[in-house]
């Protein structure tokens, strides 16, 4: 590990002004995924501002309905949380699907926004990768495929984003709430990842020296359903092959709304907007939601190792989907 | 860089200066000479070296023992006083929970945690009612302690040895 400055942030601004003031400097909170990769040699940031300490720890009701869930909230203690728990299972079973007890402890509500990919390539830095080196290429392409993406990706990398909590968030429209050197500022969630493109550098579309404050989530209509669905290759611990986030509110028998987000498809959680826009009006039966996964699922371009998850995210969206309706209609 | 931290560890406060790069799980092990911590892969996947941090299980090799000036640490080495053995690690003895013993520390320290977290009522990914009471089932247990790997499979009686440790706390 290359040695480093530490500097425990006083306030906001403190670790702001400071983290802006070096080029390299990176924020540490949980430090679940930045501890590792510094171990690796896969970042080598001059600086960590430890921002684990900052007054980001409360989750919030909002003027609106909605939740304000601070940055440095613990991934175990939003999981718990009675209101989660509630009002966003989906959100609190995603939580749960994610890394170990031991995990969720460190782990913040931002950091595992920023948490990088899993790809094998991307970790280890014996490996061509552009995401890690720009202009070095893309090990993955000829290479072991299994965990990469079939939505969005590029010729440059085809690397999938591994949060679980980030797809629900997707699909809930929620908000990302940023201060910076040049004020704050809110980015949507769906908004917040980018796709690789031809910079797969870069994972979201943060500035230097921007720190997360919290997320806040939109009041749902008492009468929307919601689930997580995580595939992965074994039952705990591991990471999503596919998974799906699904909200669905049904009036009699009839698709009033319906949000979803699939993970572990793409660089980013992907906002199923083309599902969605079936799915309204039409009505809430198998046969309408295998129609809207396969409109999503029209423009997927798996790889050859990966073609299996095309497949599978449809099966598991119209089985999210059915569960969903039933449920409702009980 | 070096920082100077306080940390208590098993009832014990210790000031020392830290390398910032130092991992509490080094910091315990290489400067308190507190070896019931082990380090297994170093990267947070295998549990072995899982401490009570502020009284909830943590990796501790993914924690930086500066970033954690001030903690309250417990090993498996502290929980509980002199010779005596608290009544997970009695358990373990039981139930013979363990071949070689090397994750045997986390995983202790691992079902500490874990039976506080069932007692305030926390789910897990298995858990059918998310707002419901929680039941710890075989099904829980091993859900609950799927961040804690044993390479010689001791699973079996690890779970027992947690059924043990209820069935004696149970009124």
């Amino acid at each position: 590990m290359i040695p480093f400055d530490y500097h425990r942030a006083t306030d906001v601004e403190d670790a702001v002004r400071t983290a802006t003031s070096r080029p390299d400097a990176t924020y540490l909170a949980g430090g679940t995924n930045l501890v590792d990769h510094l171990r690796l040699g896969i970042t080598s940031p001059s600086l960590l501002v430890d921002v684990s300490r900052l007054p980001f720890d409360d989750i919030d009701p909002l003027p609106d309905g909605g939740v304000r869930v601070g940055a440095g909230v613990r991934n175990s203690d939003l999981a718990a949380h009675p209101t989660i728990r509630r009002d966003y299972p989906m959100l609190a079973a995603a939580l749960l699907a994610g890394a170990s007890w031991q995990l969720r402890n460190l782990a913040t509500t931002g950091g595992n926004l920023l948490q990088r990919t899993r790809c094998a390539y991307f970790q280890n830095p014996a490996t061509p990768c552009n995401k890690r080196e720009p202009g070095s290429g893309c090990s993955a392409l000829a290479g072991w495929q299994r965990h990469h993406a079939i939505l969005g990706a590029s010729e440059h990398c085809v690397a999938v984003h591994p949060s679980d909590m980030a797809v629900p968030l997707a699909a809930l429209d929620a908000t990302v709430r940023l201060t910076g050197a040049h004020g704050d500022r809110g980015v949507p969630l769906t908004a917040f990842h980018r796709l690789p493109g031809d910079e797969p550098r870069r994972d979201t579309v943060l500035e230097h020296g921007e720190l997360i404050t919290a997320v806040d989530l939109p009041r749902l209509p008492p009468t929307t359903r919601s689930a997580y669905r995580k595939v992965r290759d074994r039952a705990s611990y591991a990471f999503a092959l596919v998974s799906v986030a699904a909200a669905l509110t049904v009036t009699d028998g009839v698709v009033r709304d319906v949000r979803i987000a699939l993970g572990g498809v793409a660089h980013k959680p992907w906002r199923a907007t083309r599902a969605e826009e079936t799915l309204r009006g039409a009505d809430a039966r198998p046969a309408s939601f295998r129609a809207a996964a396969e409109a999503e699922l029209a423009e997927a371009e798996p790889l050859p190792g990966s073609a299996f998850k095309t497949t599978m995210a449809r099966e598991a969206l119209v089985s999210v989907l059915t569960g969903l309706a039933e449920e409702g209609a009980r | 860089m070096e920082a100077e931290i306080r940390l208590r560890v098993d009832g014990t406060t210790h000031t020392l200066r830290v390398d910032t790069r130092t991992s509490l799980l080094d910091a315990l092990r290489d400067r308190l000479g507190n070896t019931s911590p082990k380090k297994g892969c170093d990267h947070g996947q295998c549990g072995s070296c899982t401490v009570l941090l502020d009284g909830r299980r943590i990796t501790s090799c993914l924690a930086l023992a500066v970033s954690h000036d001030g903690a309250e640490v417990t090993t498996a080495d502290g929980l509980a006083p002199g010779d005596t053995l608290h009544p997970v690690q009695r358990a373990f003895l039981d139930q013979d929970a363990f071949q070689c013993g090397y994750c045997t520390p986390g995983q202790v320290c691992s079902v500490v945690g874990m039976l506080a977290e069932a007692t305030d009522g926390r789910p897990s990914h298995v858990t059918g009612e998310l707002t419901g009471p929680v039941q710890l089932t075989d099904e829980e247990i091993r859900e609950r302690l799927s961040g804690n790997l044993c390479r010689c499979g001791a699973y079996v009686n690890i779970v027992a040895a947690v059924r043990q440790t209820l069935a004696e706390e149970a009124p």
